[in-house]
């Protein structure tokens, strides 16, 4: 009864996947969710660039609000982090947060509501990214003892080291960088889910029965679930760029 | 027809159950920050950030049971 009649206002997915498939726009696959990455990276470029175009004493008002984030980026997440060697590392951190950021926040931006982040081939990409580079760092810093020491802790009992060295390498080398990506990916297609399955309720009840005024309660909570999801944005971008910024340092002090 | 219906009663079951754990453990990991910055409240920012790390590590097993429900869904 509800999906015929909804089906005049929205297009009802037949599969959730459906949710997440767009067709292609240009050629060579580029479809929506590549544009809108594509308008996430000038975004951040933009928003790094345009402020401090010109060097001055006083920084403009955005200004003082780009340089506000990034100070946070470089002391909360890589100087209290990863220590006195944490400048080496800014060009991968702060440019990641923004980016991170950026794409997220789509999903509760007005006429685009899709977190790019949703698609596996973004956070999955970024990971294996991140997987590489503290995999780089600790090789080029303790040579081969970079890969003893991460899969033996010092002070095991030797007859554990059977059981302790393929759990660690486990940890450190494959479930890291999954999780890593798994994390973002299932919170932002968690988040999308939600959002629609509330705001598709809106819409039905608001056509099957306007006289009932039944449509407020979803509406509601889809209004509190917006807001939430924006702290969700911020929070995953947080522990993206947080996470990476812990698994270089334990590359850096392995062992420790 | 009936794997069907086991992938998906599989399917529930996989995130109910995944969900529970993870729920404990993030109830533990900010209800013990809390005690600690109201113990130590010059020492919020960094309990703040130990926090985060912990529930995202913990909420990490949660999301892998979501990942599970959406194999399993696909299954069905």
């Amino acid at each position: 009864m509800t999906v015929p009649v909804l089906a005049q206002i929205v297009e009802v997915p037949s599969n959730v996947n459906h949710l997440f498939d767009w067709p292609e726009v240009l050629p060579f696959g580029i479809n929506r969710v590549v544009l809108l990455m594509f308008l996430a990276t000038l975004a951040t470029f933009l928003f790094l660039y345009l402020p401090f175009r010109q060097p001055r004493m006083v920084p403009s008002k955005m200004g003082v609000v780009v340089e506000t984030l990034v100070g946070f980026v470089r002391n909360g997440i890589a100087r209290d982090t990863i220590g006195p060697e944490s400048t080496k590392y800014e060009w991968l951190l702060i440019p990641m947060f923004f980016w991170l950021l950026f794409l997220n926040l789509f999903e509760i931006t007005p006429l685009i509501h899709f977190p790019v982040t949703s698609r596996m081939a973004i956070p999955a990409f970024l990971a294996g990214l991140v997987w590489i580079i503290f995999v780089f760092v600790g090789l080029k810093k303790h040579g081969f003892g970079y890969i003893k020491n991460s899969v033996m802790p010092p002070g095991v009992p030797k007859a554990l080291l059977v059981l302790v060295i393929p759990i660690d390498f486990l940890s450190t080398f494959v479930i890291r960088p999954i999780s890593l990506a798994v994390r973002l990916f299932a919170n932002m297609i968690a988040g999308h889910i939600m959002l629609a399955v509330f705001f598709l309720t809106t819409a039905s009840y608001f056509v099957l029965e306007p006289k009932l005024v039944a449509f407020v309660v979803p509406l509601a909570f889809a209004i509190v679930i917006t807001a939430f999801e924006i702290f969700v944005a911020v929070l995953q971008a947080y522990i993206f760029t947080l996470l990476t910024a812990v698994y270089i340092e334990s590359s850096i002090n392995v062992g420790h | 027809m009936q794997a069907d219906a086991a992938a998906l009663i599989g399917a529930g079951l996989a995130y109910g159950l995944a969900a529970i754990g993870p729920g404990v453990g993030i109830g533990i990991v900010v209800g013990n920050a809390v005690q600690a910055m109201v113990r130590q409240p010059e020492m919020a920012g960094q309990v703040r950030t130990t926090m985060f790390l912990g529930i995202a590590f913990t909420e990490a097993l949660a999301l892998f049971g979501l990942l599970l429900f959406f194999i399993l869904f696909g299954a069905a």
